[in-house]
């Protein structure tokens, strides 16, 4: 009976302390939380938002996570109408997107999750391709101006015919590379071989001097020594850059690199479960956004967006006074 | 049937049978064993193709997803990780959605058939409403989705979705609110619109089927109209209308693009527990797993393509032990 009544005590003693503990602390403990977080959006954020979600689910088993895949655009039609509670962006959020949200009352904060990044890869023994410029991107992938050899793409390249190597018609990664290399009206040349498993492309790629593809960057980074990446030239800049984390950070590898948002409706944050869900999206978003293949932003981007959270800073930065992109560094634009 | 016995009467008029036949035909005997042979080679080559397509399918079908075919790949929720991955939310949705669609659908195809065929008279609103049913038949199901989205899901914009009056509870069983959200409910009622054309022209069918004589000695013998729909004709044709309703749960069960419009989530860590519950559904999951990059995806997909058919067949096989319970009672 005794070790008994001593567990009987020691609940009494936890209910009571439970009891006197402050609502606040109450709030922080995640194992009693309860309700509903709906997010939905882009289906490249899909992927780290699952992550977030199916860990979360682990330290907040009371909280039911629902994460849909509508498209970036999709996903703001319906946080404009109050039907989610975050919308996951693999942009930031247009001008005509914060008016509907206006016109619903709709006030959002701006939290950047990750980074996504392109890598264009040859064979080891490409001894030219050196770099490239975006009109040379265009003139080996495009459709309407195709090289059918090296030699079409730069004169003093050998004349020997390119194979093309792709993902998936239908991932994420090639509509963003069709997206920044041709425009969204554009196509991509029909004569590619084309893997939905990555493998495939790094192995064909390895075993073909003349091959070239493209793949997400933090899939390169675990075949670096298999392949070689070739710097693109920044249009703004003009210099070339290869891909590495610092300068897709930096931003001076563009035009292969973008940042992912995740949009919290304001309102929503009363609910504690959306608010414990914010936060940690944002302590484990880097962990998590490079275990499912994007790159994670520099820790100061996480620590203000943190900060941004807790004090409710209202509405995107990503945008100037006329509703137009900013250009630059990440860290240099969102404050 | 008349016209057809008048055209018949007519022709043996001006020609005997033989020579009919003999006019279409090679006239030797040999001849005409050809053409029957080959006729009947085509046949049975289109029915063989048929066939070994379908088991193509499977069996590719079954190679790439048996592996991962497990009580874990059922109880399971969705997961990054394929070796954790299961179907168990978008299992339990379909069953949900499948059985408020059938609830639905049902009464009220049924009801429709039953008053376009016993009780409504000949007249242009009749043809009228049968002409836009047997449109409505060839209309795509993405078009359902939109329209569930506004009726059901947004209740056409007059209430505030952020907003909505509710009744109980979130957590409790009978929990309804208005709009309806994306939940169980609307998905459900959204299948209703794709399937309720196809149940009520089956249903039309199979009331025809049941022999004018029947209802003409139950209204000679002081019958209403409503005691000879409901003792005599409905009786007689619920085998055949519940063909067409099983039929058409099987393509409800299969749908995706409705389900997708609503706007329903594709990772979801729970069961269904009232009318509002969020939802997902086979078609959707099994999509998904088959985008992503991962081959342990791919095979998850089949996986679940395995679970989704095995759903199917369960539903055909209770059909058909209905059908024959109910042809049995009814002699």
């Amino acid at each position: 009976m005794r070790p008994i009544r001593a567990i009987n005590a020691f609940l009494v003693a936890a209910v009571l302390v439970s009891i006197a503990a402050s609502p606040a602390t109450l709030k922080q403990d995640p194992k009693n939380l309860k309700g509903a977080v709906r997010v939905d959006g882009s289906s490249t954020v899909y992927l780290i938002a699952e992550a977030v979600a199916e860990e979360f689910s682990k330290v907040a088993p009371g909280v039911n996570v629902t994460v849909g895949m509508s498209g970036t655009g999709g996903g703001f039609k319906r946080f404009g109408n109050g039907e989610t509670d975050i919308s996951n962006a693999s942009r930031c959020i247009k001008q005509p997107e914060i008016d509907a949200c206006k016109s619903h009352k709709i006030e959002f904060i701006e939290l950047p999750v990750a980074f996504d990044g392109l890598t264009i890869v040859t064979n080891k023994g490409n001894t030219w391709a050196k770099q490239l410029t975006m009109a040379q991107v265009k003139k080996i992938f495009a459709s309407h101006e195709t090289a059918k050899t090296w030699k079409d793409v730069d004169a003093s390249w050998p004349d020997d015919a390119i194979k093309v190597y792709s993902p998936g018609t239908d991932s994420g990664t090639f509509d963003y590379f069709k997206e920044v290399t041709v425009g969204k009206e554009g196509k991509i040349r029909a004569d590619i071989s084309v893997s939905e498993d990555d493998n495939v492309i790094v192995r064909a790629i390895e075993g073909d001097k003349n091959a070239i593809g493209f793949f997400g960057y933090a899939y390169f980074a675990e075949n670096q020594g298999k392949l070689n990446a070739v710097p693109v030239v920044n249009p703004k800049t003009g210099a070339a850059v290869a891909p590495s984390p610092t300068t897709i950070e930096d931003a001076s590898y563009a035009p292969f690199s973008r940042p992912l948002f995740i949009y919290v409706n304001k309102a929503s944050l009363a609910k504690p479960a959306v608010a414990a869900y914010a936060a940690f999206a944002l302590d484990n978003g880097a962990k998590l956004a490079a275990e499912v293949g994007y790159i994670k932003l520099p820790t100061v981007i996480y620590e203000r967006a943190k900060a941004n959270l807790a004090a409710s800073k209202l509405g995107t930065q990503m945008l100037d006074e006329n509703g137009m992109e900013r250009m630059g560094i990440l860290a240099d634009i969102y404050k | 049937m008349h016209s057809l016995g008048g055209r018949a009467q007519s022709t043996t008029r001006t020609r005997t049978p033989g020579e009919i036949v003999a006019a279409a035909t090679p006239t030797s005997q040999v001849g005409r064993r050809i053409v029957d042979r080959t006729f009947l080679g085509v046949c049975i080559a289109f029915t063989a193709l048929a066939v070994l397509l379908l088991v193509i399918l499977l069996v590719s079908i079954w190679q790439d997803g048996h592996a991962r075919l497990s009580w874990q790949f059922l109880s399971a929720f969705a997961s990054r990780k394929t070796e954790e991955a299961g179907v168990r939310a978008p299992l339990w949705g379909s069953i949900w959605v499948c059985v408020i669609c059938a609830v639905a659908a049902l009464p009220i195809g049924v009801g429709t058939a039953i008053y376009l065929e016993e009780f409504s008279k000949r007249s242009r609103f009749r043809s009228f409403i049968q002409l836009n049913i047997a449109n409505l038949a060839g209309v795509p199901s993405i078009v359902y989705g939109i329209l569930g989205l506004t009726a059901f899901a947004r209740a056409f914009g007059t209430a505030n979705s952020e907003d909505p009056i509710t009744f109980g509870q979130p957590e409790s069983f009978f929990y309804l609110q208005l709009p309806f959200g994306n939940g169980v409910l609307a998905g459900g009622l959204t299948l209703m619109l794709v399937v309720l054309p196809i149940v009520i022209v089956s249903s039309q069918e199979a009331l025809r089927t049941v022999p004018g004589s029947l209802r003409t000695a139950a209204l000679a013998l002081g019958a209403t109209q409503w005691q000879t729909t409901w003792n005599i004709t409905l009786p007689a044709s619920i085998p055949m209308i519940m063909t067409g309703g099983i039929l058409a749960m099987s393509r409800a069960i299969g749908e995706a693009a409705p389900i997708l419009v609503l706007g329903v989530p594709l990772f979801i860590r729970s069961t269904p527990s009232n009318l509002m519950s969020d939802f997902t559904v086979l078609p959707l999951q099994i999509y998904n797993w088959s985008m992503r990059q991962q081959s342990g995806f791919h095979e998850l997909a089949a996986a679940g393509i395995i679970v989704l058919l095995a759903v199917l067949l369960t539903l055909n096989a209770l059909a058909v032990i209905i059908r024959h319970r109910l042809q049995r009672a009814n002699g």
